[in-house]
């Protein structure tokens, strides 16, 4: 089971790198007033066929091969859910997909945060030839993470390499502690 | 309280590691070296491949081994995640299953070091019932 959000992005956002796309933007906006806690992850993929977007948070459709079932969406959805919350996902095809998950920002049921810089930083530096873009506000402030301005940055030299890793990790985390995020 | 850390600061990680780099052989080319690809599905995820692969790149960097550690998807191998894919330079790659960091520990230690088998190996010829 997923244990945290990090581990729910870690997971949506392999869709995207598997629907082939070079952009992808992790969103999340908490409402103290609203009491929410949304979860955006939108990609320029290959987007989702009509007659499947409709069943995607069925668990036995998937459009892998290697097994029949595909529990990603379906697992956040219910997450989601339970929180008061919910799922929405839109999709056009040829031009990528977006995925809204709603919490309740306080509900019981809401799963912590979990290790969202490291999972970022795990992701750029697996996936090089991707632009992941981060952004998170609260009422406190917000804060951008972006891996065009980190390889401008770099000049040459990779974004894989463990001590920049372990660098980006401790910034993102320093920043998202200015901006007082949720546990 | 200090300062927070921005981009800006990444410079001088990025000059300590120019030192570094030059001393680094074939570091231009993947194929000579250590390739490990983590199976990062939803199976994988929630038996904390995440856990796995940060300790890889962390570890090979302290143990100063050259490797290139990615992502991958579901292999099809999800009652035995956290799965890994080992490729040593010239080899077949090997995949292995359960790994948590002890058993990543001992990978990197007996197989990467010294090509020695470790428990946990997946044969390639593993068939699933389906494809029977």
């Amino acid at each position: 089971m997923m244990k945290d959000l990090a581990m729910h992005i870690m997971d949506i956002v392999q869709n995207s790198i598997s629907a082939g796309a070079t952009l992808i933007k992790v969103t999340i906006f908490e409402s103290v007033k609203e009491d929410t806690l949304k979860l955006t992850i939108a990609d320029n993929g290959k987007g989702i066929p009509a007659e499947i977007l409709e069943k995607v948070t069925d668990p036995y459709v998937t459009s892998r091969t290697t097994r029949k079932v595909g529990l990603g969406l379906p697992l956040l959805k219910q997450h989601a859910d339970s929180t008061g919350g919910n799922l929405t996902i839109d999709s056009k095809e040829g031009s990528g997909t977006t995925v809204i998950a709603t919490f309740g920002l306080t509900h019981f049921d809401r799963q912590p945060l979990g290790d969202i810089a490291g999972t970022m930083v795990l992701l750029a530096g697996a996936n090089l030839k991707i632009r992941f873009v981060y952004e998170h506000t609260t009422e406190a402030g917000e804060y951008r993470f972006d891996t065009d301005e980190v390889n401008e940055m770099l000049e040459g030299m990779s974004i894989s390499e463990a001590s920049v890793m372990r660098f980006l990790k401790e910034m993102i985390n320093e920043n998202l502690k200015e901006i007082k995020i949720s546990g | 309280m200090g300062q927070v850390k921005s981009l800006a600061d990444l410079r001088k990680i990025k000059e300590d590691l120019q030192g570094k780099m030059s001393l680094r052989e074939n570091s231009n080319n993947p194929e000579s070296l250590v390739q490990i690809r983590v199976a990062m599905a939803t199976c994988g995820i929630a038996s904390g491949a995440k856990q796995v692969m940060e300790f890889f790149i962390e570890e090979f960097d302290k143990r100063n081994i050259q490797a290139v550690v990615t992502q991958t998807g579901c292999m099809g191998y999800c009652f035995a995640e956290p799965t890994i894919e080992v490729t040593l330079p010239g080899q077949a790659p090997v995949v292995f299953g359960y790994v948590d960091t002890k058993k990543a520990d001992d990978i990197i230690e007996k197989y990467v070091k010294n090509g020695e088998l470790v428990d946990g190996i997946i044969p390639v010829n593993y068939e699933t019932i389906e494809k029977k």
